[in-house]
């Protein structure tokens, strides 16, 4: 699905990640762990192609295609997503509007006719309530007053919606209590499959309970730094990120 | 030096068309010489002119203009102006009110729709108590000009206890093949407890003409009046307007005001509204979307007179290619004005590097217990917003587009009549179409 090999970016002249190699194949979960600053939302940025961020080096390889010279919106079309970390509140649109809006550019890059009303109405109700989301709140302009919560199971309502083929989540677990922590997880379970692939991100090991990774993969400064399967995200749990920062210095 | 002699020369001109024609016009002969002798003193404002700084109606009064039309179009020529089904129309064809192209057949009870020069004579009683008598020709040239020369317009009236359930449409319209100066003069007085929806669109045809429309209203509403008035400045590249909107409100009434300025090449709009009685409430609105080499001014002054009014003022603003677009909103609080609330916002979204805005917020405050607040902000559509849309697939233009509707729609969300919301939606997309 997609192929990571010695990524550097940088953002206002600061060097932020410094080789990142990592592989992903559809049908797998990869968690990426790692300390505050270490880079993990950037490297998510640099994937979704934020444009402040400059790639100074490497490549990105995703479905045959070099995911580097495609624009935002173009990467999204070919199914990448992304969970922000911190949602943005967006006045005056409404999240069911733009969403039609998305869905069809995206069916027109792909050549598809636009979507019925009614299929859309009868696609938006049944992802409504796989994420529980209040169809009050769906009706409402984009994230605006929502509470954290509401904000990341509204992303995980839009991935839902846009059904990508990768699904980046930028600490869609934090600020989350246990409830909302098992419906995301529970959403993004129910839409995997074994032609899509998910990275999570996140800074405990809390959410891997709910959402069992194949690969869990540590970033620390710019690089990943550890790689294992599920027991390491329960070993950085128990003995910290300072083992990891030790065993690297 | 030209600049001068030819400024000098549209002036002299109007004078003697003035002495030409001042004979055959409505009204009282004494208030027009009064007129024309303020305008002679304060002559066509220049950019030295303080309050005409950024507006340049001296280089667009440079050109040759005739002051009468000698064209009429047809009934299928506006039918597409008549967007709003139902409601009671008035058209003014270059300053001229036109009964046959207007649809004024079975007005209710209570409400009076016709020529500004006929109300002169035959609702005499109404024309003389009102007409005049807040638009100060002392104040400002256009104004003095208006008063001199004014030819016709339309005059409503709308009589006490009179709930008027469907809209009145007023389209002005100019129509001519040669460039044009027009006068036009538009009186409405909405009576004690009676209530109006009232639109006005200023529109051009297809014309390769300039056309130079001084248009001046003055609105009274009195004791317990409700109302709402709608300006939809919509002309074409050629088209200039300066709008001078007087407005009177007397105690326990509410009047809310949204200017939509759309197109046109020169728009100066001058907004007076005086809160003269207690418990009054005003909502001023404005959107202007500006591109090209437009100029879009508005001066908006509101004056609390009385105690316990509300007045609530938002103005929005987005601002393309080299156009230039002005905002001055005077807010005055007189010593009598206790426990007035008072506020102003102007917001801006300046799209390119060549665009301008001046933005102006004056409060006067001479009452010690009051709230008043102004604000004014200007910036770019918001980066983090677009990438966000864009993130989810939407392209630059989609994402761009929507950011410009969320920003105009706390505007247009205030408009109560919905087909109107809708075809100022409507214009408001095809506009961001263009860019
Ligand atoms: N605009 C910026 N300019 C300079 N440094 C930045 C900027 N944005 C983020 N950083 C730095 O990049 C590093 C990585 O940040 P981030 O990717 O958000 O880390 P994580 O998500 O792992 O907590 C941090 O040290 C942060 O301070
Ligand atoms: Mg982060």
């Amino acid at each position: 699905m997609i192929t990571i090999k010695n990524l550097h970016a940088s953002i206002d002249g600061k060097q932020i990640l410094k080789g990142i190699n990592l592989e992903i194949k559809a049908g797998e979960v990869h968690a990426i762990m790692g300390p505050n600053g270490s880079g993990k939302s950037t490297l998510a940025a640099v994937l979704a192609g934020r444009p402040e961020y400059e790639v100074t080096e490497g490549e990105v390889n995703y479905n045959g295609k070099n995911l580097l010279e495609l624009s935002p919106e173009n990467r999204a079309r070919e199914g990448v997503f992304l969970a922000f970390q911190y949602p943005i509140e967006i006045p005056g649109v409404s999240n069911i509007n733009f969403l039609k809006t998305a869905i069809n550019e995206i069916r027109v890059y792909k050549g598809l006719e636009p979507m019925e009303a009614k299929d859309f109405l009868m696609m938006l109700k049944e992802k409504q309530k796989l994420v529980e989301l209040d169809g009050k709140l769906a009706n409402r302009s984009v994230n605006e007053g929502f509470s954290g919560g509401e904000k990341k199971r509204n992303e995980i309502f839009q991935m839902a919606m846009l059904e990508p083929k990768l699904a980046i989540l930028d600490e869609t677990d934090s600020g989350l209590d246990i409830d909302a922590l098992r419906i995301v997880a529970n959403g993004v379970n129910k839409l995997k499959s074994k032609d899509n692939a998910t990275i999570i991100i996140t800074h405990y090991q809390r959410l891997l309970d709910y959402i069992i990774p194949d690969f869990v993969h540590v970033l620390y400064n710019g690089k990943i730094v550890k790689s294992g399967t599920k027991e390491l995200a329960l070993e950085l749990e128990e003995k910290g990120y300072d083992f990891i920062k030790e065993e690297v210095e | 030096m030209e600049t001068a002699i030819r400024t000098s020369t549209i002036k002299e001109k109007l004078i003697s068309e003035f002495e030409e024609s001042k004979k055959i016009l409505f009204g009282n002969t004494r208030l027009r010489d009064q007129a024309i002798e303020s305008f002679c003193k304060q002559g066509i404002p220049t950019r030295k002119n303080e309050e005409y700084k950024y507006t340049p109606v001296d280089l667009m009064l440079k050109e040759e203009f005739y002051f009468t039309a000698n064209k009429n179009c047809s009934n299928e020529q506006i039918e597409h102006l008549k967007f709003l089904k139902g409601a009671y129309v008035a058209i003014i064809e270059n300053g001229i009110f036109m009964e046959g192209l207007s649809n004024l057949n079975n007005l209710p009870n209570g409400l009076t729709i016709c020529s500004l020069a006929d109300a002169a004579k035959n609702n005499s009683t109404i024309f003389e108590k009102y007409y005049a008598q807040y638009a100060d020709i002392n104040a400002d040239p256009f104004i003095a000009l208006n008063t001199a020369m004014a030819k016709d317009g339309v005059f409503i009236y709308v009589a006490k206890n009179a709930i008027i359930e469907k809209p009145i449409h007023i389209i002005d319209i100019s129509t001519t093949f040669e460039n044009i100066m027009i006068q036009q003069r538009n009186l409405i007085v909405v009576d004690e407890n009676a209530q109006a929806k009232i639109i006005e669109s200023f529109e051009t045809l297809d014309s390769n003409a300039i056309t130079f429309s001084n248009a001046l209203t003055e609105i009274v509403i009195n004791e317990n009046a409700i109302v709402d008035y709608y300006k939809i400045q919509d002309e074409k590249e050629l088209g200039n307007l300066v709008n001078t909107t007087q407005i009177i409100q007397k105690k326990q009434s509410i009047f809310s005001i949204h200017t939509f300025t759309l197109s046109g090449s020169l728009v100066r709009n001058n907004l007076t509204l005086v809160l003269d009685g207690e418990h009054i409430g005003s909502h001023l609105n404005g959107l202007y979307l500006t591109a090209g080499n437009q100029v879009v001014d508005n001066h908006t002054v509101v004056d609390h007179r009385k105690p316990n009014c509300n007045s609530n003022e938002l103005y929005k603003g987005i601002i393309d290619g080299k156009s230039t677009a002005t905002f001055n909103g005077k807010v005055f609080v007189r010593k009598d004005a206790q426990k007035t609330n008072a506020f102003q916002s102007n917001k801006n979204i300046l799209l390119s590097e060549d665009g301008t805005i001046n933005t102006k917020p004056q409060l006067e405050i001479y009452a010690d217990d009051v709230k008043c607040s102004h604000g004014t902000s200007t910036g770019k559509l918001d980066e983090e917003k677009i990438f966000y849309l864009l993130s989810r697939g939407l392209g630059t233009d989609s994402a761009k587009k929507l950011l410009m509707n969320a920003f105009a729609s706390e505007v247009v969300d205030t408009i109560t009549i919905e087909p109107l919301r809708e075809y100022i939606e409507g214009k408001i997309l095809k506009k961001f179409e263009l860019h």
